[in-house]
């Protein structure tokens, strides 16, 4: 594979600011500015997977770009808009288990480890695997924590999103000839569950009137007593 | 010898004239997105020459830290201008007399006489607003370490001469990650040195709520004048830094000959009004942190600054 300092240097940059919006879904208070991080983490995959396209010559990569930014970047947020209901886009202040700087000293370690884990996996001379797989690896890490320390239930659906993010670029650097079938079936599944849950999250909020996970808790122990 | 000790004052002089229109810039730029007029950019150096005209009060209570400041806050950053690429991208005269790290220094003594002053007259205002400061100060260290670790670290020199090179050759470098976060953590930090938003309002007129400005509230005439200069020109010290060294050394002057130099100082300032046109975007969209919201705001700084010196090593 012919790799040239541009291209490198392209996808390190995608790479780069791919964590730091994985980051930035730990960080942000808002639920809207994290649909955002979303969002922008979703282009900046596809945009890895176009220049390796470019790159390498695989056109199934421009596929897998396309149908990424059409499924998580067009159709997710639209979706989501219209299933949950207008008043948790408008909420300002996310509880959080674990605060601020705490997340984000956890983020921090866990980065570490996954360049602990991934770079020694990583052959030497292959310059984009040696960056999409830690990035790919650690966005993976950094979402599980979101998904762990949110307790909204959007910001945990775009966290659990967000992994296979992650997955995805490592993936792409790893198998780039990965058949174009996986893709699409994985895209298929990911709105089929972004369909579920947003129909599931407004039932929930039209019943109970929150969608804080904590306070649900509370209520089924509440009605069972 | 000679034309790099001259070149090395035309810097200095740069940085002491040119400062009070950086700022004059971006408070006219900020006014103009407000759909407000807003005063001349040469504002600024009207209201220095009218505090140099007035009549100095100095309190009985005081001592002499509170009369010395000014002149420390003042010639702090002008030296260190002389330790920074401002103008060329070779070493001048007094460029290996302190590295990053001494820079940094500099900036931080100034910053601890004010501290001092503003305890000194016992102005409840002024002990709040030190307090505060040092507080941001305290939580921006780390970041500050970590900043230079990494890119001394890629350059293999704490000279910032010679970091500079280091981004542009070959021009791939300016797209490593390390580099993008190295550039966005340092943008943060500069925020937050320079007490702009989102940190500190620096035009807001309520003590409460002030933490860079309340140390200056006890000065007047011409320790008011030095000090509003001196914060004037730390401001756009810190930006050359920015600029010069972590983002790019174009539009530097390549050749020792006097007409480059003269050449470099409307490019290097025309870099800063770019930067300039970005903080005024910054600071329009954004409100300021409540107090206790900066530990994020700087925490996530320093976070960026760890991944980009991990994302290095590896």
């Amino acid at each position: 594979m012919v790799q040239s300092a541009w291209a490198v240097a392209l996808n390190d940059l995608a790479g780069g600011l791919f964590l730091l919006t994985a980051v930035a879904l730990v960080v942000v208070r808002q639920v809207q500015a994290c649909l955002a991080a979303f969002v922008l983490e979703s282009v900046l995959l596809a945009a890895s997977a176009f220049i390796l396209a470019a790159a390498s010559g695989i056109p199934d990569l421009v596929a897998v770009g396309l149908i990424t930014i059409a499924v998580k970047a067009v159709l997710l947020p639209w979706l989501l808009r219209g299933t949950v209901p207008e008043e948790i886009y408008t909420r300002r202040e996310l509880s959080q288990l674990v605060n601020v700087p705490a997340s984000l000293l956890i983020a921090l370690a866990l980065t570490l480890a996954a360049y602990l884990i991934a770079v020694p996996l990583a052959p030497a001379q292959d310059a984009f695997i040696r960056v999409n797989l830690p990035i790919g690896l650690a966005g993976l890490f950094i979402s599980a924590l979101s998904l762990v320390t949110r307790r909204e239930a959007v910001p945990q659906l775009v966290g659990l999103l967000a992994m296979e993010n992650g997955a995805f670029l490592a993936g792409v650097s790893i198998a780039p000839d990965l058949p174009l079938i996986a893709e699409l079936a994985a895209s298929f599944d990911v709105l089929v569950i972004v369909l579920v849950m947003g129909i599931l999250t407004r039932a929930i909020h039209e019943h109970v009137g929150t969608t804080d996970i904590v306070e649900l808790v509370e209520r089924s122990d509440e009605e069972e007593l | 010898m000679a034309a790099h000790m001259l070149f090395n004052v035309i810097q200095a002089l740069t940085v002491l004239l040119l400062s009070p229109l950086v700022k004059g810039v971006l408070d006219r730029w900020k006014e103009r997105v407000q759909s407000r007029r807003g005063p001349t950019i040469w504002q600024p150096y009207r209201d220095l020459w009218k505090l140099f005209q007035k009549d100095e009060v100095v309190s009985d209570q005081s001592s002499w830290i509170f009369r010395a400041t000014p002149y420390v806050v003042f010639t702090m950053p002008l030296f260190v201008t002389l330790l920074i690429p401002a103008l060329t991208t070779y070493p001048l005269f007094f460029a290996f007399m302190g590295d990053m790290l001494g820079a940094g220094f500099l900036l931080a003594f100034g910053g601890f006489f004010a501290a001092l002053a503003a305890v000194d007259t016992t102005n409840p205002y002024g002990a709040m607003g030190a307090s505060r400061t040092r507080m941001v100060g305290f939580l921006a260290e780390p970041v500050f370490i970590i900043v230079f670790f990494t890119i001394s670290f890629v350059a293999g020199s704490t000279i910032p001469y010679i970091v500079q090179q280091q981004w542009v050759s070959p021009p791939s470098n300016f797209f490593e990650p390390s580099h993008v976060l190295i550039m966005l953590a340092f943008l943060m930090l500069l925020l937050a040195e320079a007490g702009r938003i989102p940190v500190d309002s620096p035009s807001g007129h309520f003590e409460l709520a002030m933490i860079d400005e309340s140390k200056n509230l006890e000065y007047s005439g011409r320790g008011a004048a030095l000090m509003n200069w001196g914060g004037a020109m730390k401001f756009m010290v810190l930006q050359l830094v920015f600029l010069n060294v972590l983002v790019t050394p174009w539009g530097l002057a390549q050749t020792p000959s006097l007409a480059a130099v003269m050449l470099a100082i409307p490019l290097v300032f025309s870099k800063i009004l770019v930067l300039l046109a970005v903080l005024t975007v910054i600071e329009s969209s954004l409100a300021k942190l409540r107090l206790f919201r900066i530990t994020e705001f700087l925490g996530a700084a320093f976070v960026i600054a760890t991944v980009a010196m991990i994302t290095r090593i590896f």
